[in-house]
């Protein structure tokens, strides 16, 4: 009778933590599924009011106003809500570093000065508790880049979820990440001379150039041996400047990190000359003092990755809401804007980004392309992200309302069709925290 | 510095008045006299010679209070000693740092220019209006109590145990830092009260009493034991926190504050009890290891069981817009909007002990305001104005696109440029010893 007891007891305990391991691990859900009566914003179509959306597997395979739906769909009901396409952050280092603090958790910062073989690709956790947080909040999609250095490696396109690199990245090699050196101080803690800065400034750039012509003259001579062998010794392989390759060929793009306004002019310069002797594709990045340079940038023609718009102005002088503005000038000037947040933990701050951008000059259409259709655009991926379309991955999200706003919810996000659970580490937190003490009922 | 505090009259007209603590009024004016609100009604008319502003269609609200910032500090840590209660903010004020002008143009009207972690026991701190263009003693809030910083975990017993081979290196070493410090102050005062005692009843017959010298350390540290300084402690875990509450039930410190605070949802019931204060980030986490189990519904969870919760910035760049960093408070576990707002409001002023003077719109009250394009927890308003005891000193429309006073326009000079500001202030000045490289 006690062992009887005994078994019932354990089994009792055993499906109760099975229930609560189940809470904690729910899976996404996949297959069909109508989301029906929201606002739909679809980005590059307008507004869909009372609309529906489709999916099956991993695609949109509809958008439009109300339709039949065959009753194998989960339907889900969005009336008074809306519809977005997945945010995607244009720079973090999400899932390349745990804990900010703890050296042995950070993967971003690989050691010397240039690194093109080096990929972020390979060192994403899909399992970072970051990554959840980051995606409940509607950003579905992240560029990840490596730092350190002036060529820090290779950033990856990841869709937020998967259990590997493989299955997340939409981009293995999405651009090369390219750190121009500031003539600018690093810091209020930066005590060198300004002849120090100067030389060392100088020093870097003479580096960076003189790499770029070895690569340059390896690639000519690889080319040239792969074209034609015929009375040629093959030369070694140098693993560093094969990496260039692809990217001398343009097909990986350079994102070009630069901030002040003067370096933003001379990186201009130097990507007139990279073009002429390449078929390098650039991107900039950073561009903190954009504002000050931005027909230049626009003339060049080079698109651009802007942000974080919650910053403080790089001069004490500046006007408080030079950073708010920066992206919307640089836009206004004729190039095509998508923003970044340059964080890791808090890249769910995204759409608030974007809303102080719509707010301080670029308005809330243009803040939100800047978020979506066009950093989709910029890395060549406009075909399955960035805007909610038929035939389009389902990157999308349902939320209470603007998801600009702090004070709205995203309610339900959808990443490659799979229905994503809506728990994190902060919400279990919530959910085991609130009521603390209180006693389940028998 | 005892000069008179510049205060100005000035009437709000026909705006949407949140008062914070009686509701909101649509079509409200504000009428502040020689610095203190006098009226707040509809349909107030202005006396002779008072300005009137018009709020129509804009949103009328105490001005914000941070109650953990470094803007507007010289020097922030004196990180040679786990305890350095005899140093104060007051003495290291910057009146001209461009901060203190870029939290006005956030709608902030006043700040808890707090010491920094790098001591369990570290100093004074200051809680200043913002009257950018005065002087540092201007700065000062009149009459606000005073207030001192402590610091639990990583960062004493990195900068002390680790950097200096000293104690603290625990949490363990961080209580009895504390304690021995509490019993040194208590024998302390009993000593040199009993000194000064027999020397005020010396007649000058027999030996002369034993002199106990003055130790303005000590004199601080009992100060907080008598309740004459309120405490403000950085801390994030909970463990922490219950040891902070029991070493203060030990000794009778009460009215406290827990700053940062990221595990205090874990404690909240304690917290209750204890009648401690919160003062936490919105959503800040995962930047060092005791903030990895963190929630961003930190503020939500406390204000839910009943604990004064604030929200802080700890940046010079969310003190930007705190307005925003309180809206989150309702996307992370549905906080009243009313509630949000009082986190920048009331909630720190009751923290900082000024909860008389500012923190709401009551006649009555101080004159500092902040006037918005929209409600101000909507990420799409601007702020236009801000008053602090009547006077404006931040107004949208007069914003110069150049900070500088005199420019040459022939002069060469560039300043340098300085990027991504806005990290963990706390760590100023001793930076590097919160680095791992650094401890090696």
């Amino acid at each position: 009778m006690k062992a009887l007891k005994f078994i019932s007891l354990l089994i009792l305990t055993l499906v109760l933590a099975q229930v609560s391991a189940a809470q904690i691990t729910e899976k996404p859900g996949f297959g069909k599924f109508a989301i029906t009566g929201g606002d739909i914003y679809t980005v590059t179509n307008g507004v869909i009011e009372d609309g529906t959306v489709l999916i099956e597997g991993k695609t949109i395979t509809y958008v439009g106003e109300k339709t039949n739906i065959k009753s194998d769909y989960t339907q889900i009901n969005a009336s008074g809500k809306r519809v977005y396409p997945g945010f995607i952050d244009a720079g973090t280092g999400l899932g390349l570093q745990e804990i900010g603090a703890v050296a042995v958790t950070n993967d971003q910062n690989e050691v010397g000065t240039f690194n093109p073989y080096v990929m972020a690709f390979t060192a994403i956790n899909p399992h970072s508790a970051a990554i959840p947080v980051t995606r409940t909040s509607g950003v579905t999609t992240v560029i990840s880049a490596p730092g350190s250095g002036i060529i820090s490696g290779k950033a990856t396109l990841i869709n937020l979820y998967g259990n590997s690199p493989d299955s997340m990245a939409v981009l293995q090699k999405a651009g090369l990440v390219h750190n121009w050196p500031s003539a600018g101080r690093r810091g209020w803690w930066d005590d060198r001379s300004d002849e120090e800065i100067e030389k060392q400034y100088k020093e870097q750039i003479n580096e960076l150039k003189e790499y770029w012509k070895k690569a340059i003259a390896y690639h000519n001579m690889m080319a040239s041996f792969d074209e034609n062998a015929a009375g040629k010794e093959q030369p070694d392989t140098d693993p560093q400047l094969e990496a260039m390759r692809e990217v001398i060929d343009g097909d990986i793009p350079v994102i070009v990190k630069v901030d002040a306004g003067k370096d933003i002019l001379k990186v201009i310069d130097w990507i007139k000359e990279m073009r002429e002797k390449t078929d390098a594709r650039f991107i900039l990045a950073g561009l903190e003092e954009g504002w000050l340079v931005a027909d230049a940038i626009a003339d060049a023609d080079l698109p651009s990755l802007v942000g974080p718009v919650l910053a403080t102005p790089s001069k004490d002088y500046m006007n408080y809401q030079a950073a708010y503005q920066n992206a919307g000038k640089i836009q206004a000037a004729g190039t095509p804007v998508a923003l970044m947040t340059q964080e890791i933990e808090n890249v769910r701050n995204l759409p608030f980004n974007a809303g102080f951008a719509a707010t301080y000059g670029m308005g809330t259409e243009d803040a939100l392309k800047a978020i979506t259709i066009v950093p989709a655009r910029i890395f060549g991926v406009e075909d399955q992200l960035g805007s909610i379309e038929e035939g389009k991955v389902a990157n999308l999200f349902i939320a209470d309302g603007d998801p600009f706003e702090p004070m709205n919810h995203v309610e339900q996000v959808f990443i490659e069709g799979f229905k994503i659970p809506m728990t994190n580490r902060h919400r279990q937190l919530y959910e085991q925290f609130l009521d603390r003490d209180a006693t389940v009922s028998e | 510095m005892g000069f008179a505090q510049p205060k100005g009259s000035v009437l709000i007209k026909d705006g949407t008045v949140l008062t914070i603590t009686n509701g909101t009024i649509e079509n409200g004016d504000v009428l502040i006299e020689d610095g203190i609100i006098t009226q707040i009604g509809e349909d107030i008319s202005a006396p002779d010679g008072v300005d009137v502003v018009d709020a129509s269609g804009k949103y009328v609200m105490p001005g914000i209070i941070d109650p953990h910032s470094h803007i507007a500090g010289v020097d922030i840590n004196e990180a040679t000693n786990p305890v350095t209660a005899e140093v104060k903010m007051g003495n290291s004020i910057n009146p001209n740092d461009i901060a203190i002008y870029r939290a006005l143009a956030g709608g902030v009207s006043a700040i808890h220019l707090l010491h920094g972690s790098a001591n369990v026991i570290g100093g004074e701190s200051e809680t200043l209006k913002l009257r950018y263009g005065q002087d540092q003693g201007q700065l000062k809030f009149k009459d606000a109590p005073r207030t001192i910083k402590f610091a639990l975990g990583e960062n004493p017993t990195r900068v002390h145990g680790q950097g200096s081979g000293i104690q603290p290196r625990t949490r363990m070493g961080v209580e009895q830092v504390i304690r021995r410090t509490f019993d040194a102050a208590l024998d302390y005062r009993r000593n040199r009260e009993a000194y000064l005692e027999a020397k005020e009843s010396y007649n000058g017959q027999g030996a002369p009493p034993k002199p106990v010298a003055k130790n303005l350390r000590m004199e601080t540290i009992a100060d907080i034991i008598e309740g004459n300084v309120l405490v403000h402690c950085h801390s994030y875990r909970a463990d922490e926190i219950l040891m902070l509450m029991r070493v203060f039930n030990d000794y009778g410190v009460k009215n406290y504050t827990f700053t940062h605070g990221n595990e205090a949802f874990k404690v909240a019931p304690e917290l209750k009890e204890n009648g401690a204060y919160a003062s936490v980030f919105s959503d800040w986490w995962a930047y060092k290891f005791e903030v990895y189990y963190s929630t961003a519904f930190n503020a939500s969870i406390l204000n839910a069981n009943g604990v004064v919760t604030s929200i802080n910035s700890d940046s010079d760049e969310l003190i930007r817009h705190l307005n925003h960093e309180a809206a989150k408070t309702i996307r992370y576990g549905n906080t009243s909007k009313n509630d949000a707002l009082k986190m920048i409001t009331l909630n720190p002023a009751i923290q900082l002990g000024i909860d008389d003077k500012v923190g709401s719109l009551e006649e009555g009250k101080q004159g500092d305001i902040s006037i918005w394009s929209e409600h101000p927890l909507s990420i799409y308003t601007i702020n236009q104005m801000t008053f602090v005891d009547g006077i404006k000193y931040f107004d949208r429309k007069e914003d110069a696109d150049d900070m500088r006073i005199d420019i040459d326009p022939k002069e060469e000079w560039e300043e340098p440029t300085i990027l991504h500001t806005g990290g963990h202030e706390c760590m100023h000045d001793t930076f590097y010893l919160f680095s791992e490289t650094a401890s090696q």
